[in-house]
């Protein structure tokens, strides 16, 4: 146990230390650290949902959005001189999530399954045009704007700097963390679990399956409303993106790439995800199709996630036929990468003649000079990753039989 | 030898602008869609930008220092433009160029306007080329904020003076995009016809939401039963092309006035039917002058192509008065040259322009024009190009404001 | 009366063309459970492929090339990869096609570019058939509702009439009980991907002129295509008929109303004014309105009906 307390406690020191540390010390580094803690106490809301309780919904963000919107107006009446620390916001965010969730999962955890799944879509769409509808408490096309530094108590903790803000951010973010943690440990929790795995069974115990969806679903829109106040603090502005498909699209991607099955994992995959979207299209205008490759790899070959990539190799970390383990990655890695180079190649250059002719076909990709415009740099990517997949088959086996190895040993070590 | 001259230029811009460029550069961040929606006309801006750009620091740069445009892709979102315009400032912009949406406008003033206070001695201005909110430069404005367009209520003043004079014109249908800018075009509308002629009857209102509407039809069904021979419409992009494409394939038989019926794509799918009667109002077109634009001559050969036709005059009058300005003050400095170009007049080809320094906000020469046959530039390779019917001086189109703006000290 | 016909006129083409882009969808999910998120992606791979083989081959070699094209692409979907994804369940599915879209999306852009291809309607059919009170209806539009009239037929019959059409019926409920006859379930899947890509292609080669060929044509048009099929009921293809018509129908005639429940209310005596409490919701005209309309009609579907209008079955 004290284990798993040293790594907490070593995870807070290193928050607290990151935003200082020299490459992440900047404007735009703090703000991205800031941004991952936001996404990870939404994807955490999700997958109260998704993981714990079994129900897909494609439209979270509704109830982050509409968090942030009952933040955002608080935000706007303490600029106005109501006596509040703005670091208090969130609860509003928090608050207004819960209402959100508690209002529609009445009607809509009656059913579970695709019937759901499609409920919450028709419920995000219906949510989203509505935000353009009422002008009045949504600010329509550009939204609501408030200022985080204008206010009559404070407490001390001024929102000036983004330094600030991400210490604000991050205490809430571990503070949700917990709470949701606590939750996934009390009965209501657990009957969560239950009702997931065999919902008929749950129901001959005695549990109403509905009545224990409908807490699931007013604590996911708690816990998203309280990022989405997060979310009003740190851009101070909520517009409708905030309740898009896109958003609740994007939250379902960071859960399941994280790996669903594991309470941090949607941690992992927020990380990830955050900035995938915000470092990578600053390197390439094909990020969003690295993305979506990404995401079907992991759906096909990795469908626990990487939180579950992470915990299958738990069992054999400790043998001494790990470093066998490493080996045959590092060996089978050569390949791979050369396949990762043909395919980047081959977008990069296809993306530059699709869409920013004018620069011309000479470029630049992964430290190589290639003119587009003539048919060798293509040649060389369609064989890179034709060949390169070949060989990368030809180490499987190879992978293969240092695994079992490790296993082996795995299980020696335990007899 | 020149293209491999400007392909290694290009090339090594990229590479620059990759690497960071050198510390003694201006960097100058633009914020609009490169994709989405909105991706045609923020993409033909970028290319325009850089033009303008290349072109100064060719001459030598400004000041000593050359010019950098690093382009960011906000999609059209208020709050991905705000994430965008973090990240730009952190990359050392101290100039933020952006024009597709007012409500992005809106956003990144008011973003603008709270990082200048925060962080004096980084201060960073904001060059708007393109969103015409009026809001901008009237009760939200900021010293901040330069407008290089025309406001929504401006262009409705030159194109509701050409319409007075019609006395063919009697049922006019308005039909907006629903966000600020639509709306607030439909008001300007409603207002100055009451005003200019009274005789005319509004027969309908409408508010679409916007960039969603994939067919246009039943719009135009409405159109028809109201009996409406004039349209007016402020709407951009994607919708403004809908709109003509529903209205023409109905056969519907109205004088369309607009704001963007040059917008890429909109001349093509009207066709000859609207030889005479699809209007727009705009700070130049291709026939404003009797010759093509040197500058707008080269830009086609630069960027051939129909998707490419050059359409943003008002970025050769930004970059004219930036460089002005930037001479002016004798140096970079963002503050110093925000003080130097407001109440700032310039002479350029189509006649002085002035940035007012009440609110900002440019007073440029208006030309409202119909698409007609037989001219001496043609649009999108159709045949048919625009035609004067009126210009309106720089000086004419200033209205009121009631703009309060507080100066830096 | 003349706006009554004419809405009416535009709501039927509307609907049809509704129709087009979900008789592949509800082919797949009805038969495989598969909620396939990439179909409206098909659909604009389908526009894209006629736009540039319709440059290269002329258009109606094209309307016939395009649609086998996503068919096989469909089959090789099915056959090498989300076949891996079905022991995994159908949340796995739902997710893998949600990640091709984007894949498809970002493909397109990697292609064709991010601005709207000039994917114009071709000389051929771009004439007015005919004129209904002034407004004219061109020939591509009347093109567009004899292909979608003849995809129902041709996939009623298909499932009805013919033996393959019944054993795919008898596979939707009973799978395992149809290969212990010796029906090569399996292959019958990879044949109904295809035949529902290959029905969003050839909606695309239409769709792709009414609309513009661009990559976010999928996202514009895809959740109202899960609208049909849900409200249709699932398992059932006179019930995506009937929803696409109803969908169409509404929503067009929805904004040709200018009228607001606050209008409602005046008329049966309740003042309302601005200071009226709720008066922004009650203000909203029917015409503003209009979008939502579909997924209104969805909401109150699922919880009132799940089943949908016609549906054999619960999802």
């Amino acid at each position: 146990m004290s284990g798993t307390r040293a790594a907490a406690v070593g995870g807070v020191v290193a928050l607290a230390v990151l935003p200082l540390v020299p490459g992440l010390d900047s404007d735009f580094g703090r703000s991205l650290l800031t941004q991952m803690a936001i996404a990870a106490v939404f994807a955490l809301s999700f997958n109260l949902l998704f993981g714990q309780t079994g129900l897909l919904s494609f439209g979270h963000a509704v109830y982050f959005g509409l968090g942030g919107y009952a933040a955002i107006h608080l935000m706007r009446a303490i600029n106005a001189g109501l006596p509040l620390p703005i670091a208090l916001v969130p609860v509003a965010g928090a608050l207004g999530g819960l209402g959100a969730g508690a209002v529609f999962g009445v009607l809509t955890t009656r059913r579970a399954g695709t019937i759901f799944a499609l409920i919450s879509l028709s419920v995000g769409e219906l949510v989203y045009a509505a935000t353009f509808m009422l002008p009045g408490l949504f600010g329509g096309e550009e939204g609501i704007t408030a200022s985080r530094t204008r206010a009559t108590v404070d407490f001390g903790v001024a929102l000036d700097s983004q330094l600030h803000v991400y210490y604000v951010v991050v205490a809430w973010a571990l503070f949700a963390t917990l709470a949701m943690y606590g939750f996934t440990r009390t009965p209501a929790g657990r009957l969560c679990n239950a009702v997931r795995e065999n919902p008929e069974r749950a129901e001959f115990i005695g549990y109403s399956t509905r009545r224990v969806r409908f807490i699931a679903f007013a604590a996911a829109g708690l816990f998203a409303g309280l990022a989405g106040g997060l979310s009003a603090i740190n851009y101070e502005i909520v517009a409708a993106d905030a309740v898009s498909a896109q958003r609740s699209g994007t939250v379902l991607i960071m859960a399941y790439i994280g790996g669903a099955a594991y309470f941090l994992g949607p941690v992992l995959g927020a990380i990830v995800i955050t900035w995938l979207q915000s470092g990578l299209s600053g390197y390439t205008s094909a990020w969003l199709l690295y993305l979506g490759i990404f995401f079907i790899v992991t759906i096909l070959y990795a469908p626990a996630g990487l939180a579950g990539l992470v915990d299958r190799h738990r069992a054999i970390v400790r043998t001494r036929a790990f470093g066998g383990v490493l080996a045959a990655y590092a060996l089978a890695a050569v390949p791979l990468a050369v396949v990762a180079w043909g395919v980047v190649l081959a977008v990069e250059m296809a993306y530059r003649v699709a869409t920013q002719p004018e620069l011309g076909t000479r470029m630049r990709v992964l430290w190589t000079a290639v003119d587009a415009a003539s048919p060798w740099p293509w040649v060389f990517a369609v064989a890179a990753a034709a060949g390169g997949f070949a060989a990368f088959r030809a180490t499987w086996p190879v992978v293969a039989a240092a695994w079992d190895r490790a296993r082996g040993s795995a299980r020696a070590v335990a007899r | 030898m020149h293209a491999a001259n400007r392909t290694l230029f290009g090339l090594g811009f990229a590479i620059a602008c990759l690497a960071g460029p050198a510390a003694a550069d201006v960097k100058i961040a633009f914020i609009d869609p490169l994709s989405g929606g909105g991706a045609s006309t923020g993409i033909l801006a970028q290319k325009t930008h850089q033009f303008y750009i290349d072109a100064i620091n060719a001459a030598g740069g400004l000041n000593g220092e050359k010019l950098v445009l690093m382009s960011y892709d906000n999609k059209v979102n208020p709050q991905e433009s705000l994430i965008q315009l973090k990240r730009a400032i952190d990359e050392g912009a101290r100039y933020v160029v952006q024009g597709n949406g007012s409500a992005v406008a809106l956003a990144i003033a008011d973003a603008v306007q709270k990082h200048n206070e925060r962080n004096p001695g980084k201060e960073v201005v904001y060059l708007n080329y393109a969103a015409v909110d009026p809001a901008l430069t009237n009760e939200k404005c900021t010293f901040w904020h330069f407008r290089f367009d025309a406001d929504a209520d401006m262009k409705m003043a030159a194109m509701t003076d050409v319409i007075a004079k019609d006395r063919k014109v009697q049922k006019v249908y308005l039909i907006n995009q629903d966000y600020s800018f639509g709306k607030a075009v439909a008001a300007a509308a409603a207002k100055m016809l009451a005003e200019k002629r009274p005789d005319i009857k509004i027969v309908g209102d409408e508010l679409h939401p916007l960039q969603k509407v994939n067919d246009f039809s039943p719009y135009v069904a409405k159109i028809k039963a109201a009996g409406a021979d004039t349209v007016i419409t402020g709407n951009w992009s994607n919708d403004m092309v809908l709109l003509i494409k529903a209205g023409k394939d109905a056969g519907l038989k109205v004088d369309w006035e607009t704001y963007y019926g040059g917008s890429p794509g909109a001349v093509t799918a009207i066709g000859e039917a609207g030889v005479d009667t699809l209007k727009q109002v705009s700070e130049w077109h291709r026939n404003a002058t009797p010759e093509l634009d040197a500058s707008v001559a080269t830009f086609a050969k630069k960027y051939p192509g129909k998707e490419n036709e050059y359409a943003y005059w008002r970025a050769k009058t930004m970059w004219e008065m930036f460089a002005a300005a930037s001479k002016k003050a004798g140096s970079n400095d963002p503050v110093k040259v925000a003080r130097a170009m407001e109440g700032m007049k310039l002479p350029t080809s189509l006649g002085e322009v002035e940035m007012r320094a009440d609110n900002h906000q440019i007073l440029q020469p208006l030309y409202v024009s119909t698409l007609a046959k037989g001219v001496k530039y043609d649009s999108e390779d159709s045949g048919l190009g625009w035609k004067t019917d009126a210009k309106v001086e720089a000086k004419s189109t200033a209205l009121p404001t009631t703009c309060k703006m507080e100066r830096p000290k | 009366m003349e706006l009554v016909t004419v809405s009416l006129l535009n709501g039927v083409v509307y609907g049809l063309l509704l129709f087009m882009l979900s008789s592949g969808l509800t082919l797949i999910f009805s038969m495989m459970g598969v909620l396939n998120f990439a179909h409206a992606s098909v659909f604009m791979l389908g526009a894209y492929l006629s736009f540039q083989l319709g440059r290269w081959i002329g258009f109606w070699p094209a309307l016939v090339a395009a649609p086998l094209a996503c068919a096989a692409l469909g089959a090789a979907l099915e056959r090498y990869a989300l076949r891996r994804v079905h022991p995994s369940g159908h949340v796995a599915e739902i997710l893998f096609t949600f990640g091709l879209a984007y894949v498809i999306e970002e493909g397109v852009t990697m292609i064709w570019g991010r601005n709207a291809v000039a994917n114009n309607v071709p000389a051929a059919i771009d004439f007015p058939l005919f004129s209904v009170f002034g407004t004219s209806f061109p020939a591509y539009k009347g093109l567009m509702m004899a292909i979608s009239l003849a995809m129902f037929a041709f996939l009623y019959v298909a499932l009805k009439r013919t033996r393959i059409g019944l054993v795919i019926q008898a596979a939707l409920t009973h799978p395992r009980m149809v290969s212990a006859l010796g029906h090569d379930v399996p292959g019958v899947f990879v044949l109904v991907f295809a035949v529902g890509s290959g029905l969003a292609g050839l909606a695309g080669v239409i769709g792709g002129f009414m609309l513009l060929t661009q990559p976010t044509l999928a996202a514009s048009i895809g959740p109202i295509v899960f609208v049909v099929v849900i409200v249709g009921g699932l398992g059932s293809l006179p019930g995506a008929l009937i929803a696409s018509m109803l969908i169409g129908v509404l929503q067009t005639f929805a904004v040709a109303v200018d009228y607001s429940l606050a209008d409602a209310l005046r008329a049966s005596g309740i003042a309302v004014t601005r200071a009226s409490p709720l008066y922004d919701v009650l203000a909203i005209k029917l015409a503003t309105a209009a979008p939502i309309v579909p997924y209104l009609l969805l909401f109150l579907m699922l919880i009132v009906r799940p089943r949908g209008l016609l549906g054999t079955r619960d999802a």
